[in-house]
């Protein structure tokens, strides 16, 4: 059955890519994830692992491929500036297929910004980030529990593709305290890694390795890739929904902020307006099947974020026009009002889309 | 002489394939290749040997190693080298870096390694120059040297003074061992080969980081004869770059 405990959203998601069978971490100092770290440097010795602070976030990054090169479960995290330094080395993880699992606990920008939960990574983490064409799978847990489940998820999903996967949460999730039910066994799916650096003893020379000086070799390294993204696409969509059946009015929201929303639905339906919840909790690959199909039933969708309206674009593609899609937002640190959400439900309503 | 024995004497490195490299005629990297092959084969450990390569000349170092590999990003061996090592320590990693490599843009992740004397072993060819792309200063390029970017040469009031990495490690406590040779002659190349047979043999048995740094001759864009060249490794560059062990703490005891 497991065991329920008190803990914060950051080391829940160390405790979870423990279960999983991390047993490499690789980080740099920075707020608002120092409790991973903190967490893992306590607990990952006592378990037979590797815990290394980095002199960078660049360094931890190349350790992290490194590790992962060996056929290891791997992991780092960090928060928005390191995450950016990383950057280069995530390139590198994808060109090389290699696993591992990146935690980005958000904090708001650009440059220092400031140490409050922001979701203004939310390009960055979908579109690629690094140089080359390229996509991680991005997980974006909406509580303490999902950090824990989702880090087992992550763990097994770069397995399965040999990619990077990145779970994006913010300051605040990050270091909120929830009761996280820790199950005696997680489910460990065990890939093919007969392509990891073991030594060539009685097989040919493995190499890890995403150079390709030749044209064609590398567009054919690049179409492998798209053919994997697309594989990944089809297969692994994942989100929630909150009284959808007769919504007139989707909202769209993800993270801490899909939260609030979920309040503010039932606000609205107290009010007597049909209010809905999409909530996507793998934000690459996103669910715009599924935001498509409940278009067609709605008057129009309205994001919510922590940021100037990024995810919305991607919203706004799946809608592809055929409704209006709104967008509001608070930067900088800034958390969405269950009351200003309505009210700009309302305004909308009322400004006339009938 | 028997004709075995020619065969024997001229045979490829087991750890080696069997394929013409791309380095320029009378290069120091090949030479380098060629030990490193050689003392895989000799010490027994291709079966667990992995070799990084680095941005720059030696770039397809696992078109030519005939053990397991993996391509490092720019600067970041010593860091690939960690999570290697770190994740299972019965590989045998050896880490090799040009001079832009490791003493430019890889400053910090070389420093960091060295001091938590992660136990690998790191070749380290200096030639004074960026030699893939095309003959830029290096951190080591000379006082007054010419390059594509110190065309009048390097002057120090604008572009600093040569960084000596043996020098500059062994103010730290975590090396292992710290070596500078060079591989101008056959009996230098007798001696580069003495001193990284040591550093493989202190990673075997576990004692923690090991680097040797290799003067190596760039002929091409040193603008240079080979003959030239192996003069102005010994005359000129080891003159900045005095050859010599500075730090081996085997011979301590
Ligand atoms: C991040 C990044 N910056 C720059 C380059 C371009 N680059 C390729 S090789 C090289 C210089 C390598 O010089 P060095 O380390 O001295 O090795 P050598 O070629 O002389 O053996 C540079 C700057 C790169 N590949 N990646
Ligand atoms: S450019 Fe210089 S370092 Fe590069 S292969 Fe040619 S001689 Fe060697």
């Amino acid at each position: 059955m497991g065991k329920k405990i008190l803990m914060k959203g950051n080391e829940a998601l160390g405790e979870g890519a423990m279960r999983a069978g991390m047993r490499h971490y690789f980080g740099y100092p920075i707020t608002p994830q120092s409790e991973v770290a903190a967490y893992l440097s306590k607990h990952l010795p006592k378990r037979g692992g590797v815990f290394l602070q980095a002199e960078s976030e660049i360094s931890a990054i190349n350790m992290v491929y490194g590790a992962a090169s060996a056929g290891r479960r791997v992991m780092t995290s960090s928060s928005s500036p390191g995450i950016s330094l990383k950057m280069e080395g995530l390139s590198y993880l994808v060109g090389s297929e290699l696993p591992c699992l990146i935690g980005n606990v958000m904090r708001g920008g650009p440059g220092l910004g400031n140490i409050a939960p922001a979701q203004a990574d939310y390009f960055q983490a979908v579109k690629g980030g690094g140089h080359g064409d390229y996509h991680i799978i991005v997980l974006a847990p909406t509580t303490c529990q999902e950090m824990f489940d989702f880090a087992v998820m992550a763990l097994n999903l770069a397995d399965k593709y040999r990619n990077p996967v990145m779970i994006l949460s913010d300051g605040a999730l990050g270091q909120m305290m929830e009761p996280v039910v820790i199950p005696d066994e997680v489910p460990i799916e065990e890939y093919d890694k007969s392509w990891a650096l073991t030594g060539a003893k009685d097989r040919p020379p493995n190499v890890v390795n995403s150079l390709f000086l030749d044209e064609k070799e590398l567009e054919e390294h690049n179409i492998k890739l798209q053919e994997k993204f697309k594989r990944i696409e089809e297969n692994e969509i994942l989100y929630s929904e909150y009284r959808t059946e007769d919504a007139e009015y989707l909202f769209v929201a993800f993270g801490l902020v899909s939260r609030i929303v979920h309040s503010v639905v039932d606000l609205a339906r107290a009010e007597g307006i049909k209010a809905g919840l999409l909530v996507p909790k793998m934000l690459w690959p996103f669910p715009k099947d599924r935001i498509a199909e409940l278009a067609e039933q709605c008057r129009f969708l309205m994001s919510v974020e922590m940021n100037s309206g990024q995810m919305v674009e991607d919203v706004r593609l799946a809608v592809n026009g055929r409704r209006p899609v709104y967008f509001y937002g608070r930067m900088g640190g800034g958390v969405p009002a269950q009351r200003r959400v309505l009210e700009e439900l309302k305004s909308h309503i009322e400004g006339g889309t009938k | 002489m028997s004709t075995e024995t020619m065969k024997k004497v001229y045979s490829i490195p087991e750890s080696l394939r069997n394929r013409p490299h791309h380095y320029c005629p009378g290069c120091g990297h090949g030479i380098v290749l060629s030990i490193v092959g050689e003392l895989v084969d000799e010490l027994g450990v291709r079966d667990r040997a992995v070799g990084i390569a680095p941005v720059g000349c030696s770039v397809f170092l696992y078109e030519y190693y005939d053990f397991d590999c993996v391509q490092a990003a720019h600067g970041r061996a010593p860091a690939v080298a960690t999570g290697l090592k770190r994740a299972n320590p019965d590989l045998f990693v050896i880490s090799y870096q040009g001079d832009g490599d490791l003493a430019a843009i890889g400053t910090a992740e070389i420093i960091h390694a060295a001091n938590r004397s992660e136990n690998f072993s790191t070749i380290f060819i200096n030639n004074a120059i960026y030699g893939m792309t095309g003959g830029q200063m290096a951190p080591t390029t000379l006082l007054g040297q010419k390059s594509q970017t110190t065309p009048y040469g390097r002057n120090p009031n604008t572009d600093g003074f040569p960084v000596r990495v043996c020098e500059l490690l062994n103010s730290l406590e975590g090396p292992y061992y710290l070596e500078r040779v060079c591989v101008a002659t056959p009996q230098d190349r007798v001696k580069a080969k003495k001193a990284i047979k040591k550093a493989f043999t202190y990673q075997l048995e576990g004692k923690g980081f090991s680097l040797v740094e290799v003067l190596s001759q760039c002929p091409t864009n040193w603008g240079m004869s080979v003959l030239d060249s192996v003069k102005w490794v010994k005359e000129v560059m080891a003159q900045t770059f005095p050859l010599g062990v500075f730090r081996d703490k085997g011979q301590q005891k």
